[in-house]
């Protein structure tokens, strides 16, 4: 049995991801495919795994959700369209929640800005970095 | 007037259970008509059944309800009582009391209620049946069997041997199937050709087989007993009973590009060829596409070879009609397509293979003579790796949702004869599970791991790329929590299975039904594995769903049985529930032919008479050997002049009456 707040963040995890774990069958394409794979402490199908299990908080402590390059190639390529990508970037979500909404403000970004960085950083980064 | 007994079947407790039966067989005394209502245990028993027998006599019934599970459990059983009993067996009515309101009912007396109406609705019913009389249509005693791989082959020899007359319609050049172009098969590693080839011989040389090949069917109408299929034999340009198939045409052919199907495209053929040396019937065909003499009308060299004057560029594709008593379908599969999976690398190297093509390689037939060399260089590898479920067990919407069954277990066999022929080879097998069960089929997988030294990992690839001339295959290793970079010089795909995409077409012809993946469906997943649910349809091989060549020659022999036990039969009794036109009411419109899925509508012209006509009119008539009962046309009829027997517009009325009052 989990403890209640495990229960929560298992569900807090679940709603904000909309991925249903119980549809993994445990093949590590995922994983298989992960360029960030030696960089994440946690890898996709551990995501998958451990948000079933509730293991949150062992997700919730560790950087690897940072250390995702939000490439989709795990979710591209599940052959059970789990999406372990949206795990990875609810966990992540969370976790900047927990931290008071601390992230990136679009006030901070154009003392930040350089010409090279493509949009799609910028997006990215508003999503992920807390200051 | 009528005087209708009424039996309620306990069914042990799967009806008393959640049903007060007491209470039904009571409420049903009170019903107009009803002259007798009683309980038992069970119905279907010698007790229950004579029970009902003796009703009929002391109560002088003319008719008989049974509340009790499904007709078409019991329907039979009970008809063939009332007919014991001297009652006309189409007086019988069945209430289905289980499946329709005890299995689905928790609440007792929203059950016993529901029950009560049921049994109202079919005494309303049975009031209006009138006594009908079964006829009979004869058998045509000659099957026909669709595909000649190892599934036809087998079903067609088994029916031979029992003394009836069977064609096989192939669709390509040859019988043999897939198993002709494999190298070895599990798990006793006896060479495919070696065990497939005589069974070819044998059927080429029963007189009671007749094989046409390069021939597809095209119509099919009737019914069980009385099919007529309409098979078209395409032109080969090579007449069958001249050619001798020595092949000389194929030696002097100037048009070589054409891609050898039979070696899955990995080398190539000539515009005439025969598809493989043991190819049955062994003749010549040209490809039409690739023909010079057809294509431009310049060459005619395999002309001028041909000692037996076969050559026929003026040959015609043959349609013809035949008749038969059953029909089998055999049309087996074919691995995938891999346009969904780029990222095992398939289009991008030629080093990565499928299994099939793997088969090819390692056959002494094969485009290497059975070399393993890489196909892009043609040197040895070092380093080759099996990747399982390629496509199968995928909901992604990429591939197939089910496992395909044969492809751990030809991976476990392919690893292991390469290690065998090859010790200076290193396999690595990616799985996800390896899923053996069979007869000396999981020793077999662990033989390729503990004697061959195969390196089995848990885990799925991610993706195969080359670099150099090089493919490296990023995986999971799951046992060891590790992301692997192989090196590899060749990658064998495991594809998923399909079946033949010809299948779907043919189904609709047969009015046989398939899954939602064009598997033929067959009629109980447990109790009629071989039957289609439409009558005299029958199931052989992978065409049913995936499976090994041990499984499907053990169906194989199962439709045979089913189609000598059909075929042994002078006639069928056929179904009186068939559609009647009322002739004064029919106008002609011709929308019930339309609509009708047998064919059984046609129209006369006849003079009719009633109160206040007199004239000549078109009007329908049903060929109550061709109808099914299906009602189509009853619901189609605007004048309300179609009503099936046994299940009349009128009685359909009373039924709902009987529910709703
Ligand atoms: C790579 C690979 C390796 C395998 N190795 C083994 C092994 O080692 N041992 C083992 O037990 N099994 C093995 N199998 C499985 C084996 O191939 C099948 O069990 C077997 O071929 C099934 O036979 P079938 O007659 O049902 O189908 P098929 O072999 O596919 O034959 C069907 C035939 O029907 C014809 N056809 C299709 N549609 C029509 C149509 N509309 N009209 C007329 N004709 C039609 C086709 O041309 C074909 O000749 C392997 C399969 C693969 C893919
Ligand atoms: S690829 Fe999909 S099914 Fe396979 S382990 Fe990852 S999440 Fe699970
Ligand atoms: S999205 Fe993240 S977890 Fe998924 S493959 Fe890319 S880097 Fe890995
Ligand atoms: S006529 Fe056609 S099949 Fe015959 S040799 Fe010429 S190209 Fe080949
Ligand atoms: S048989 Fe084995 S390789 Fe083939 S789909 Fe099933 S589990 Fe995968």
């Amino acid at each position: 049995m989990l403890h209640e707040n495990e229960r929560d963040l298992r569900e807090t995890i679940l709603r904000i991801s909309a991925v249903d774990v119980r549809k993994c069958m445990k093949c590590g394409k995922c994983s298989g495919s992960c360029p960030a794979y030696e960089q994440m402490e946690y890898h996709p199908h551990q995501f998958v795994a451990m948000v079933d299990n509730g293991d949150i908080q062992a997700l919730l402590d560790s950087d690897a959700s940072f250390k995702c390059l939000t490439c989709y190639a795990c979710t591209e390529r599940c052959p059970r369209d789990v999406r372990p990508a949206r795990l990875v970037e609810a966990v992540r979500l969370l976790k900047i929640r927990k931290q008071g909404q601390n992230h990136l403000k679009p006030d901070a970004i154009p003392a930040k800005l350089e010409a090279e960085l493509p949009q799609q950083a910028i997006v990215a980064a508003l999503r992920k970095y807390s200051k | 007037m009528q005087r209708i007994g009424v039996f309620v079947c306990w069914c042990g407790s799967n009806i008393a259970g959640p049903v007060d039966v007491e209470r039904v067989a009571e409420a049903m005394k009170s019903v107009p008509g009803v002259v007798h209502s009683t309980t038992y245990q069970y119905m279907c028993s010698e007790v229950g059944q004579s029970r009902i027998m003796e009703a009929i006599k002391e109560h002088q019934l003319t008719g008989v309800v049974v509340c009790s599970c499904s007709p078409r459990m019991h329907e039979n059983t009970f008809r063939k009582t009332a007919q014991r009993a001297g009652l006309n067996p189409y007086m019988v009515e069945i209430a289905n009391i289980r499946e329709q309101c005890s299995w689905i009912h928790k609440d007792k007396e929203v059950g016993t209620q529901k029950a009560i109406v049921l049994a109202k609705a079919a005494v309303a019913k049975v009031m209006l049946n009138t006594p009908l009389q079964a006829g009979t249509s004869p058998v045509i005693k000659r099957a026909l069997v669709i595909g000649g791989g190892i599934a036809g082959i087998q079903t067609a020899l088994d029916i031979a041997d029992a003394g009836y007359e069977v064609d096989i319609v192939e669709k390509s050049p040859t019988i043999g199937g897939r198993m002709a172009q494999l190298d070895k098969t599990f798990p006793t590693l006896d060479c495919s050709a070696c065990i497939l080839t005589p069974k070819m011989v044998d059927a080429a040389q029963n007189e009671k087989i007749d094989i046409i090949s390069y021939a597809q069917v095209e119509k099919v109408s009737g019914f069980v007993g009385n099919f007529t299929v309409t098979i078209r034999k395409k032109a080969r340009f090579v007449d069958e009973l001249k050619c001798t198939g020595c092949g000389a045409c194929m030696e002097k052919c100037p048009s070589k590009k054409g891609k050898n199907e039979f070696n899955m495209g990995l080398n190539n053929r000539t515009a005439i060829y025969i598809p493989f040396a043991q190819a049955i019937p062994n003749v010549a065909v040209i490809d039409p596409e690739q023909c010079l003499k057809l294509k431009t009308g310049k060459c005619g060299l395999c002309e001028r070879v041909c000692s037996a004057g076969a050559i026929n560029y003026k040959q015609e594709d043959e349609v013809f009609e035949r008749q038969y008593g059953a029909i089998v379908a055999a049309t087996g599969f074919k691995p995938i397509d891999l346009d969904a999976f780029d990222e095992y690398g398939y289009s991008q190297s030629k080093d990565v293979v499928t299994s099939l093509e793997f088969e090819r390689i390692m056959n002494a037939a094969g485009p290497t003579g059975g070399q393993l060399v890489r196909p892009s260089d043609g040197k040895h590898p070092h380093e080759i790796v099996f990747i399982q479920c390629v496509g199968s067990r995928d909901t992604s919407g990429c591939g197939k949702p089910y496992c395909s069954k044969i492809c751990c277990m030809y991976t476990a066999k392919h690893a292991m004869l390469v290690r065998d022929k090859y010790p200076d080879v290193n396999v690595h097998v990616f799985y996800i599970d390896v899923r053996t069960p069979g007869k000396n089929f999981d020793e077999f997988y662990r033989r390729a791991v503990e004697q061959y030294g195969v390196d089995y990992i848990k885990g799925m690839v991610g993706k195969v790329f080359p670099e150099g001339d090089k493919l490296i295959v990023q995986g999971s290793d799951l046992i060891n929590g590790k992301q692997l970079a192989l090196q590899a010089d060749m990658v064998v795909l495991a594809a998923a299975i399909e079946p033949d995409p010809s299948a779907r077409k043919l189904a609709t012809m047969l009015t046989a039904s398939m899954d939602t993946n064009d598997f033929f469906t067959e009629a109980h997943p447990k109790l009629r594995p071989v039957e289609s649910p439409t009558a005299g349809v029958f199931l052989s091989g992978v065409c049913q769903g995936p499976k090994d060549i041990p499984e499907t020659v053990a169906q194989a022999g199962a439709a045979a049985s089913k189609v000598i036990g059909l075929l042994a039969k002078d006639h069928l009794v056929t179904n009186p529930c068939v559609a009647q036109s009322n002739e004064l009411l029919c106008n002609g419109c011709s929308q019930c032919e339309r609509v009708c899925p047998y064919g059984a509508i046609s129209y006369v012209e006849k003079e009719i008479r009633g109160p206040g006509v007199r004239e000549v009119r078109r009007v329908a008539q049903v060929n109550p050997a061709v109808c099914q009962g299906c009602g189509a046309c009853t619901v189609t009829c605007p004048s309300g002049a179609m009503d099936l027997q046994g299940f009349s517009n009128l009685q359909i009325m009373a039924e709902v009456d009987a529910i709703c009052k």
